[in-house]
């Protein structure tokens, strides 16, 4: 496969702190990998330097590789907003546009030059029907976002993801706002996406990584400590840091 | 005391502050409509005023009034959000923007006869713009620039910053979310900005009175050519606005109807900006409406 998203020697820091320290990773094409480990391990931090979201805070810089198949996009030369397409993502708290539902989706594609409206209705339908969400929203498209519930709104986030095509999407605790039956549609979403997208998440919840994810790492202090397939991680780790943490004796 | 009856007092006493507010406001705004109104008609309305004889009107005076706030919004509305787009969204922290809100602060609370005196220096004089309503439109704009300013920048920063983030990881560039995510949203606090400021632009005399002048040639209202020397739209003539009337009319006015004529100016002029406020409101929800569907 030649699109695989891997990242090499990859460091993060926040003026002269380093937070994530040389991360060499491979993340497997239609698959789910979980970032599992303690508050302040760096996984977070390292999820948002994928798409360069870093490049918005004032101080912080990375240095490094991160390979798409052979294009090497940590460089000055990438245009962040061609990249931004390719790869998605979805925050811990639901944060639709103050747009209509309809907005909200054809927004993207209408910005990145998709002027037909016959073409932007279907995208709308498609990003929302791969959401799980349009059965819900179908009768009131062009009412706002913000009267969704929580749940319907990160669904929604997702949608929106979704509407510019990405290959890779990044979730960054996508459900830990959420209500248990919202947060079980989400994983039940994410077993769908991962057919045709490549997928990483960031979780504290150890029962969702292991329901939700193909491969599992863990990090600790801005380290990679382990990664392999989650259920060798969560039956027999190679690391007793790693046991300990998914045992939940400290984190 | 205990803590229920402190509570009790604390209540009555802020309650009592602002029923005598409202009070003070709802007395004086009575007060000005129950000594103005009488004397409006559409004749006071729209006629010219009279130097000795009774009779006089306001027409020139409301006509400059409304033309010179259109003119100050039109120089100060973007200029204003401009500077405080950028102050909100593309200055770095450090000790020149610093010093740039330090300075648009004490800009705020100049007295406006100083920024009147300023003006006929600068651009009634040096500039040679003479008593004009462009002369004007410059001072209120001086002005009005730091209210436009700060109420961009707080409109801007009070926008969830997880709204542009989601806008970032769109791919869109920071142009098209600072003008289709972040701008609807500011919108609401933006026009109330814009009402506050042409407020000043309808009360303001002392700065008009070097710059804008205290006259109204004759105003042919059938020629609406700006570039004409008699027409209203002109922007180089002088222009005496309704504030700017009363206090003239009320300090060295002959005409022997003085006191009724400024009483019934003080009513337009009060109208006026009930009016404007109201269709500002309507204006920015209707908009804010529109830009997100939010019913």
């Amino acid at each position: 496969m030649t699109d695989t998203l891997r990242t090499e020697n990859l460091k993060v820091y926040y003026g002269e702190h380093e937070a994530v320290k040389g991360i060499d990773m491979t993340f497997a094409e239609q698959s789910v990998t979980a970032l599992i480990g303690p508050s302040g391990c760096g996984k977070s931090t390292f999820l948002r330097s994928l798409n360069r979201m870093n490049d918005e805070i004032p101080g912080s810089r990375q240095t490094g590789n991160i390979w798409i198949g052979d294009k090497d996009i940590n460089s000055s030369e990438t245009d962040v907003t061609v990249l931004r397409q390719k790869i998605g993502m979805v925050w811990q708290r639901p944060n639709p546009f103050y747009k209509s539902i309809y907005e909200n989706i054809a927004f993207g594609p209408k910005y990145h030059g998709i002027k037909n409206r016959k073409q932007l209705d279907q995208i709308v339908e498609d990003s929302l029907r791969k959401a799980a969400l349009w059965d819900e929203v179908k009768d009131r498209l062009h009412t706002s976002a913000l009267s969704l519930s929580g749940g319907q709104q990160q669904r929604l986030c997702i949608a929106r993801a979704l509407s510019v095509n990405p290959d890779i999407l990044l979730l960054d605790e996508p459900a830990s706002a959420l209500d248990p039956i919202s947060t079980s549609k989400i994983e039940e979403l994410i077993g769908e996406l991962k057919k045709s997208l490549t997928i990483v998440i960031v979780t504290h919840n150890m029962q969702q990584a292991a329901r939700v994810s193909d491969f599992t790492a863990y990090f600790y202090l801005g380290s990679l400590m382990e990664y392999n397939e989650t259920s060798i991680i969560f039956t027999n780790p190679s690391k007793p840091n790693t046991q300990e943490y998914i045992s939940g004796r400290f984190g | 005391m205990k803590p229920k009856a402190a509570d009790k007092l604390a209540t009555g006493i802020i309650v009592f502050f602002a029923l005598l507010i409202v009070a003070v406001l709802l007395g004086m705004l009575g007060f000005i409509l129950f000594r103005g109104l009488s004397h409006i008609s559409w004749d006071f309305l729209t006629s010219e005023p009279q130097t000795i004889r009774e009779g006089g009107g306001i027409g020139p005076q409301l006509f400059n009034s409304l033309y010179l706030l259109i003119l100050t919004m039109i120089i100060t509305i973007p200029l204003g959000l401009g500077a405080g787009i950028y102050m909100a969204e593309y200055a770095k922290p450090n000790k020149l923007t610093d010093a740039i809100r330090l300075i648009v602060e004490v800009l705020s609370s100049f007295p406006s006869i100083v920024v009147g005196l300023f003006g006929l220096l600068v651009v009634v004089q040096q500039f040679d713009f003479g008593f004009s309503l462009f002369s004007g439109a410059i001072v209120l704009t001086i002005f009005n620039m730091p209210l436009m300013v700060r109420v961009t920048e707080q409109a801007f920063r009070s926008v969830p910053k997880e709204q542009k983030e989601a806008g970032l990881a769109m791919g869109l560039s920071k142009w098209k979310i600072i003008t289709s995510i972040l701008f609807p949203v500011a919108l609401p606090i933006i026009v109330t900005g814009t009402i506050l400021a042409a407020g000043r632009v309808f009360g303001e005399a002392a700065a008009l009175l070097f710059t804008a002048g205290m006259t109204t040639p004759h105003i042919n209202f059938s020629d609406w050519n700006p570039l004409h020397h008699n027409s209203p739209l002109n922007p180089f003539r002088p222009a005496e606005t309704l504030a700017v009337h009363i206090w003239k009319v009320n300090s060295e006015g002959l005409a022997p109807d003085a006191a009724q004529i400024a009483a019934g100016a003080s009513a337009v002029l009060v109208i006026l900006v009930l009016i404007f406020n109201l269709l500002a409101r309507w204006l920015g929800r209707a908009l804010y409406r529109k830009f997100t569907s939010i019913k």
